[in-house]
């Protein structure tokens, strides 16, 4: 698998290692109500979609950024890369 | 239709004319009592048990595809009890018992086979690791031995002992473990259940559930309604696609998981060998062939196959363990969907929707869980209490923190 580095261009897959869904950029606030909820449901539970899922893959070998990469789970075809940073501060606007 | 040597020469001396199909195909009843769905080793070995040890009656199996198309005739078929953590290793080892009795149970040859597992050792810290575990092994009533390096030797001289990074220091093995016919499992637990009445259907997907006020009624499928008191879902790496129909979200990754096999050589792996510090273990089958893997490939994979770099890595670890294997050829490699659970550990529970019930989270290991994992699932379904050895192995014990974490890893299924 090729990853689309938006940096460095296309990189091989083993240069970085894998998290899982990039929805582990969402981490809850612990101080809000139901936190032990929230937070059950962010550590344990996953979509685990069969198709397109948006993932953290870490540069390790490489630049060491983090980045979420689109990646059809079915085919293993890759769709797309951002940085994950650029995704965290998108979210975070978009929550104020 | 029992088989036994008598009717083997019997056949053999009239021209083979009187076998029959291991089992009927019957067309699906408008409602059972029981269905399992997945057809699966353990959705198999659910059937049988219930019929058989809890007299369940109005039994189905619905299967999408055909008998033994998912991990059950995808796996490298060790099975063994040599696991640590007291939520885990008697269930395990109860497991092992029912493999030593099962093919005069369901009078089918699955060809268990108790070769030995042999756990290389490189450090002393491991050795401290396998010390303990072969303890856990014992106090649950399995059987466990650590050797030293001249055991391993005698045993397998020809493995190489002094690798600069993983020099051969000894080993943990259980000599009752081994491998077994994955295939003759699924036929056999197949062919046991028909016989005792359970309808098997196949290429009979389920496509949704009917939940009405919170109760389960029945189940969707591509060959129409069928109703059900209680459903019991045992679908492995389709665990989450499924019990999303059902409204659930699990505490599952589903991952690919590639096996290897080689040329037919002459006997030379007599019993089961794994090199964790390699990531690779290995197995010959009785046709010769070196039956090994490794790793996961480490990302969410629903494609059934895995990618190269995993391929080379393996080959790397199988070289650096047995040089001799150089020059073998490989002959095939393949992929099944592994359903990677959060504490590497496998969950029989009940759901919050009343009469579904899920058996998954086998992740790489649910072959030698099959007679046990089916026999627990069944005594879930049956009498709506956990048995004994699977009463840790709950669908909440993430949000409770009883997790089950053998490797002490964390929510990290690639990790497991
Ligand atoms: C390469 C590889 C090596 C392995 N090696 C070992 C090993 O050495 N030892 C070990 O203990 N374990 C091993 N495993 C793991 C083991 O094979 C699995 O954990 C185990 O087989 C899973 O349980 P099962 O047999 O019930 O699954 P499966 O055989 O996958 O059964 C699930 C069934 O559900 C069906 N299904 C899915 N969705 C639906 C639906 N909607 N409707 C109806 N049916 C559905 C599928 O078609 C499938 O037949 C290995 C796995 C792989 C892939």
């Amino acid at each position: 698998m090729l990853i689309p580095h938006p940096l460095l261009g296309p990189r091989d897959a083993q240069e970085f290692t894998y998290l899982g869904d990039a929805s582990l950029l969402n981490r809850p606030d612990g101080l809000a109500e139901g936190a032990l909820d929230a937070f059950n449901r962010h550590v344990y539970l996953r979509d685990n979609p069969a198709g397109v899922h948006r993932e953290l893959w870490f540069h390790e070998q490489g630049d060491r950024s983090w980045l979420v990469v689109t990646r059809n789970t079915l085919t293993h075809e890759i769709l797309g890369a951002e940085l994950a940073r650029d995704v965290a501060l998108a979210q975070k606007g978009g929550a104020k | 239709m029992r088989f036994s040597g008598f009717r083997v020469l019997k056949e053999a001396l009239t021209g083979h004319h009187g076998w029959k199909p291991l089992w009927r195909n019957p067309e699906p009843q408008p409602a059972y009592d029981y269905v399992i769905v997945g057809g699966g080793g353990g959705g198999l070995s659910t059937a049988y048990h219930l019929a058989k040890v809890f007299q369940g009656k109005r039994i189905a199996v619905l299967e999408k595809g055909w008998l033994g198309s998912g991990n059950i005739g995808r796996n490298t078929t060790i099975i063994r009890s040599n696991y640590l953590l007291p939520g885990n290793e008697p269930f395990y080892e109860f497991s092992m018992k029912l493999w030593e009795n099962m093919e005069q149970e369901f009078n089918f040859n699955a060809m268990v086979s108790q070769r030995g597992i042999l756990n290389l050792i490189h450090t002393d810290g491991q050795r401290d690791a396998y010390r303990r575990r072969g303890n856990a092994m014992l106090l649950a009533g399995a059987d466990a031995e650590l050797l030293d390096r001249e055991q391993v030797r005698t045993m397998y001289p020809w493995l190489n002992f002094d690798n600069a990074r993983f020099p051969i220091k000894g080993g943990l093995l259980q000599r009752r473990a081994g491998t077994a016919r994955h295939d003759g499992v699924a036929w056999g637990y197949a062919r046991g259940a028909d016989l005792l009445g359970v309808d098997i259907i196949q290429n009979c997907e389920v496509t949704g559930f009917r939940i009405e006020a919170g109760k389960v009624l029945g189940v969707e499928t591509t060959r129409g309604y069928i109703g059900a008191k209680k459903v019991g879902v045992a679908v492995a790496g389709s665990s989450s696609r499924v019990m999303q129909m059902a409204g659930l979200r699990l505490p599952i990754e589903s991952h690919v998981l590639q096996a290897f096999v080689s040329e037919g050589l002459k006997p030379v792996v007599d019993g089961v060998i794994t090199f964790g510090a390699g990531h690779f273990y290995v197995s010959q089958s009785d046709k010769g062939g070196l039956v090994f893997g490794g790793d996961i490939d480490g990302y969410n994979s629903y494609a059934q196959r895995g990618n190269l770099p995993v391929i080379e890595e393996v080959a790397e670890g199988g070289l650096a363990l047995m040089p001799a294997i150089g020059r073998a050829r490989l002959l095939r490699v393949w992929g099944g969907i592994m359903d990677m659970s959060m504490d590497g550990s496998p969950i029989i529970d009940r759901t919050p929707v009343d009469g579904l019930y899920f058996n998954g989270g086998w992740c790489y290991g649910g072959f030698k869980a099959t007679p046990a994992s089916g026999y627990c699932f069944a005594h879930l379904l049956a009498t709506d209490r956990p048995h004994e050895t699977a009463r840790f192995m709950r669908l909440d014990r993430f949000e409770r923190g009883y997790v089950i974490d053998e490797k002490g890893m964390g929510a990290q299924p690639n990790l497991h």
